[in-house]
């Protein structure tokens, strides 16, 4: 690697133990399966899966200023968020790019972001460079926390043997403090997979006796490798994939996740209205391949012979069997397009997103 | 990571069976163990020819693409179309049912014996 040392999270150790391969992930020494990809996702997606996300980011804003802060950083209007509430966002260039896209927690008394891992160097440099007038402190306790996401129609359960904090009370995009074996914890009702279930903030120190005791009870370990192919049957993006610093999240859409309303103004606010009403340059649609092979990351879309977008993620979808994918393409792209997979156009069809949505209990 | 002692070896991780002038092609257990769960296979058409070395085809994991290289030179004579329906018989029985590609040899290629494959992967492992 040319980039120095990789860095590992508090976990490392109980993934080599179980079996993982281990990958580099953004500087980071990641699980990118254990047992399979495919037995992983059919975990989560039948009973539950533990994912170590610690290579995450958390940077909190605290000072008399942290809501005006966090309001000007985020396309979301965060004034709506109730305490105990975590609502997604997008953190935008003057220009309307997108610089990450981010869950924002509202607590008692500061804002929690938290960032990808990725673009944790960047967002930092963003989140200091833009509020620099407000009375405000912004910190990194990137390293002060590991992340554990339980995921599954059988996650809550399995929780519930393991915390006095009563998560029946915990709504979607709820989160409390509370605790989980005893060990401080932040529980969010938040996930990255279209299943029910948590995502835990612990104390590094707290991690692996957490991990154990939750593959102890049966679930199992998920790599990002699954990750990924769960959150695509999902339609959620991938920052890098899906939005980047040249696309909106109008384009890419995740306009739910932004209010050109809002009062207060945010980056990108103004850049973002004039697209509104100029109309997109470009959108995101799902697609089903519909020939022989599978779409992947930046193949060429093609329309009577033009090429007229790319491929922005896509695998073979290990829920529905078939090849699926996102593609950022021109707004004039309807149901009917080709996919070129190495050199050959294949027909794909349009599809409503996300692909998979889990039956609501 | 098994290695049968009949057959030989591409660096490139395909094993090859002679049967007089055709060679039965496939990936290894090595191989299919580090793509993960194959998913999709991409056959050549029966008839085209290729030579040692050339790409003829492709394997796609859940997560990854990756070329298939032909160990020898030659004409596809047949092709495993039971891929199509069933790619993990790559991973189940990778040196059986999941062979990819019968060639009738034209050129020789320049093969590990399955004592050479192992020692290299051995060094690929460091």
């Amino acid at each position: 690697m040319a980039t120095g040392a990789l860095r590992r999270t508090p976990l490392y150790e109980e993934h080599k133990t179980s079996g993982a391969r281990i990958v580099d992930f953004a500087g980071w020494e990641m699980p990118v399966q254990y047992e399979g990809i495919k037995a992983e996702h059919e975990a989560v997606r039948t009973a539950v899966g533990l994912f170590d996300v610690s290579h995450m980011g958390e940077v909190f804003f605290r000072g008399p200023q942290a809501e005006e802060a966090v309001q000007r950083l985020v396309t979301r209007d965060v004034g709506r968020l109730s305490v105990g509430q975590a609502g997604y966002a997008a953190v935008c260039y003057e220009s309307g790019g997108t610089v990450d896209d981010v869950l924002v927690y509202r607590r008692p008394d500061d804002f929690l972001i938290v960032v990808n891992a990725s673009n944790r160097e960047k967002d930092l440099e963003h989140f200091r460079e833009n509020t620099k007038d407000l009375d405000i402190e912004v910190t990194d306790e990137s390293d002060d926390w590991a992340l554990l996401a339980l995921q599954g129609p059988e996650a809550v359960e399995l929780l519930e043997g393991f915390t006095e904090t009563d998560l029946s009370s915990i709504k979607y995009y709820r989160f409390v403090e509370g605790e989980v074996g005893g060990m401080a914890a932040i529980l969010s009702r938040t996930g990255y997979t279209g299943e029910d279930g948590f995502e835990v903030f612990v104390r590094p120190d707290d991690a692996p006796r957490v991990w154990r005791a939750l593959v102890g009870a049966g679930a199992a370990p998920v790599g990002l490798g699954a990750r990924d192919t769960l959150r695509l049957e999902a339609g959620m993006c991938l920052y890098g994939n899906e939005l980047d610093a040249k696309t909106t999240p109008l384009e890419a859409g995740i306009g739910f996740a932004v209010h050109l309303d809002k009062k207060e103004e945010f980056l990108g606010q103004e850049a973002l209205r004039r697209e509104r009403e100029a109309g997109l340059r470009k959108k995101l649609v799902g697609f089903e391949v519909e020939g022989r092979g599978i779409a992947r990351h930046d193949y060429p879309v093609v329309l009577n012979g033009e090429t007229v977008g790319r491929v922005t993620s896509g695998t073979q979808s290990p829920t529905l069997g078939e090849a699926i994918g996102l593609a950022l393409v021109t707004p004039e792209v309807e149901d009917e397009f080709e996919v070129v997979i190495r050199n050959r156009p294949v027909a794909a069809r349009a599809v409503p997103l996300p692909f998979y949505k889990r039956e609501k209990k | 990571m098994s290695v049968p002692g009949e057959l030989s070896y591409a660096k490139t991780h395909e094993w090859m069976r002679r049967e007089d002038d055709v060679a039965t092609i496939g990936i290894t257990e090595h191989a299919q163990d580090e793509l993960g769960d194959v998913v999709f296979v991409e056959l050549p058409e029966k008839g085209a020819t290729y030579g040692a070395g050339d790409a003829f085809g492709a394997i796609e994991s859940v997560k990854a693409v990756s070329d298939l290289y032909a160990p020898v030179g030659g004409e596809v004579v047949e092709v495993n179309e039971a891929l199509n329906d069933a790619p993990e018989k790559v991973n189940e029985d990778p040196y059986g049912e999941g062979w990819i590609v019968r060639l009738r040899v034209s050129n020789e290629g320049d093969l590990f014996s399955a004592d050479e494959y192992e020692k290299f992967l051995e060094e690929e492992a460091g």
